[in-house]
């Protein structure tokens, strides 16, 4: 509950808000924790919006030596 | 003796053993030439020289092959022990072992059931070293930001992943291109695996956190390089989350069974790689509103239940009507008590009270009749000194006036009679009021005025004294006495007037 969110895989951070919106809505939460939890779900829900938005295309071709990647070049045309 | 020495039937001298093998071999690869030869591989050994020996055998004949050294990255089957080949090459012989053996420059499986036989060979001996174990599977990220990808750069295969990589979620993709048939496909696609998975995170090429190995639909022989032994060791040592994609939903290829997830088609990888952002976005957006919902309700519920609490509150006057009511009988109770007690107390002060009020009135008698002898004694003396006043002014206007003083003197002795009428009136009034008032000092009362009787003057003239008065005054001393002419003595029985 109390890791930092910054560090949370877009997936842990999910599963961390279903878990607190399960919690939310099995009412069995005290009132100040309710308040808390529903803090704490606000700030996940904040970091995967983010992790979204972030998202964006890029397609590139790996350049291989002996093997090993040394660099990429933009792909096109795809 | 000359038996010894065996005769020739014809005179040609013999061969060399050189000259013989020679021969053999000549003869031997002019014969046959380049030939295929389909059989069974037996015993393969591969010694440090790098060259590739095995057998060919069928039911009744054996025949060795060998690959050179150069050769054998070209195969496009390395022979295993059981599979059923065709065999490519020349014969030849080798004279230093009396043998023949088949030069090999290229394999290929005989027919598709040796090759399934083979495979399936493999992937037995594959399986039982434990790298298609599930416990070796490695989850795939859920939203994975670098995406690796190992297929050939040209074709419809890695257009249908990036398309539907779009059409759900961008992502930053990389290619690695590989031959994906022939003979470079197995080892290309070994060496794509793990140069992802040699890129260092924070270098300049980002690290996939997932790899998708694809191919599109093709033949059995087609796909045969993603069942090479190389890419399956590959495959299974991936730090990287991989997801297989060769062939159609039928074709399975070892690679499929190492990867931690197999994909039917390459486009189908792409959905497995990624969620749809905007289901993503939509799930978020419902958790928001759910939470938010969940939050309101809870607080709502709260509030309900703090009102249905309130309301099964009893009122405060019918918690208090019970006590009040016990607090009404009480202190009727009480009321009734506390008459009862005071008419007790009220009752035993009576009884103690009795003796004492008579000892009170007693008290208040005896300061009364204090009281009132010493109002009697000022009395008297007023009286008397009125009367000498009186008597004596009335000698001085009988012994002026002459012919006045009958009548002054008459006025006089009324005046006088009045006077003792009024002192008389006076005492029986006093009496009257003595005994009136209080019949229970009565006797005390006689007691007193006997003593005043006693005391007073009239007893005191009985007793033998005189009261001596001179110019009207009581004469009480010697003092007083002197200078006095004429003094006037009162007795019992009247007054005496002596000159000197």
């Amino acid at each position: 509950m109390t890791e930092a969110i910054e560090g949370l895989s877009f997936e842990a951070a999910m599963a961390e808000l279903e878990a607190v919106v399960r919690k939310l809505e099995g009412g069995q939460v005290a009132l100040e924790e309710s308040i808390a939890l529903y803090e704490r779900g606000a700030a996940l829900r904040a970091h995967c919006d983010a992790r979204l938005r972030a998202a964006e295309e890029r397609i590139e071709m790996i350049r291989a030596a002996e093997g090993r990647a040394t660099g990429t070049t933009p792909a096109e045309g795809f | 003796m000359s038996d010894l020495f065996e005769t020739p039937a014809d005179n040609a001298p013999p061969l060399g053993v050189s000259e013989v093998a020679g021969a053999v071999k000549r003869t031997l690869e002019g014969a046959f030439g380049r030939l295929r030869v389909r059989g069974e591989v037996g015993r393969v050994s591969r010694p440090a020289s790098g060259h590739l020996y095995f057998a060919l055998k069928d039911d009744r004949a054996v025949l060795d092959a060998v690959v050179w050294k150069g050769q054998v990255g070209r195969l496009g089957l390395i022979p295993e022990e059981g599979v059923e080949v065709v065999a490519t090459g020349r014969l030849t012989t080798f004279p230093a072992g009396s043998r023949y053996q088949l030069i090999v420059d290229e394999i290929a499986p005989a027919g598709l059931g040796a090759l399934m036989a083979m495979l399936e060979r493999r992937r037995a001996a594959l399986e039982a070293e434990g790298l298609f174990d599930a416990a070796r599977k490695r989850p795939l990220p859920y939203l994975p930001r670098v995406i690796g990808v190992v297929t050939s750069p040209s074709g419809a295969v890695i257009r249908d992943i990036l398309h539907r990589l779009r059409e759900r979620c961008p992502v930053h993709v990389l290619i690695w291109p590989v031959a994906v048939q022939g003979e470079r496909c197995g080892a290309e696609v070994a060496a794509a695996i793990r140069g992802f998975n040699a890129i260092a995170p924070g270098g300049p090429v980002p690290r996939p956190d997932l790899l998708i190995v694809a191919r599109g639909g093709g033949s059995f022989e087609d796909l045969w390089g993603f069942n090479d032994e190389a890419v399956v060791r590959a495959a299974a040592a991936s730090a990287i989350p991989l997801i297989s994609a060769v062939g159609h939903e039928t074709d399975v290829t070892l690679i499929d069974h190492a990867a931690d997830l197999r994909a039917p088609t390459p486009t189908a990888a792409a959905e497995i790689a990624v969620p749809v952002r905007l289901e993503l976005a939509a799930r978020l957006e419902g958790l928001g509103a759910r939470q938010a919902q969940a939050l309101a309700q809870g607080i709502g519920a709260r509030r309900q239940r703090a009102a249905d609490l309130a309301r099964a509150l009893p009122r405060p006057e019918t918690l208090l009507a019970v006590a009040a009511q016990r607090r009404d009988g009480a202190a009727e109770r009480l009321r009734a008590a506390l008459g009862a007690t005071a008419a007790a107390g009220r009752a035993r002060l009576a009884a103690r009270a009795a003796p004492l009020r008579l000892r009170l009135l007693r008290d208040l008698a005896g300061a009364a009749s204090e009281r009132r002898t010493a109002t009697w004694a000022r009395g008297e003396r007023a009286l008397g000194a009125l009367i000498a006043a009186r008597a004596e002014r009335l000698a001085g206007l009988g012994a002026r006036l002459g012919p006045a003083r009958a009548r002054a003197l008459g006025d006089a002795a009324r005046e006088v009679a009045r006077g003792r009428a009024t002192l008389a009136d006076a005492g029986v009034r006093l009496e009257v009021a003595a005994r009136a008032g209080i019949a229970a000092r009565a006797e005390r009362l006689g007691a007193l005025d006997r003593l005043r009787q006693t005391l007073g003057p009239s007893e005191t003239l009985g007793r033998g004294f005189a009261i001596v008065r001179a110019g009207g005054r009581v004469i009480t001393s010697c003092a007083a006495a002197e200078g006095e002419a004429r003094f006037e003595v009162e007795f019992r029985d009247g007054r005496l007037t002596l000159g000197r």
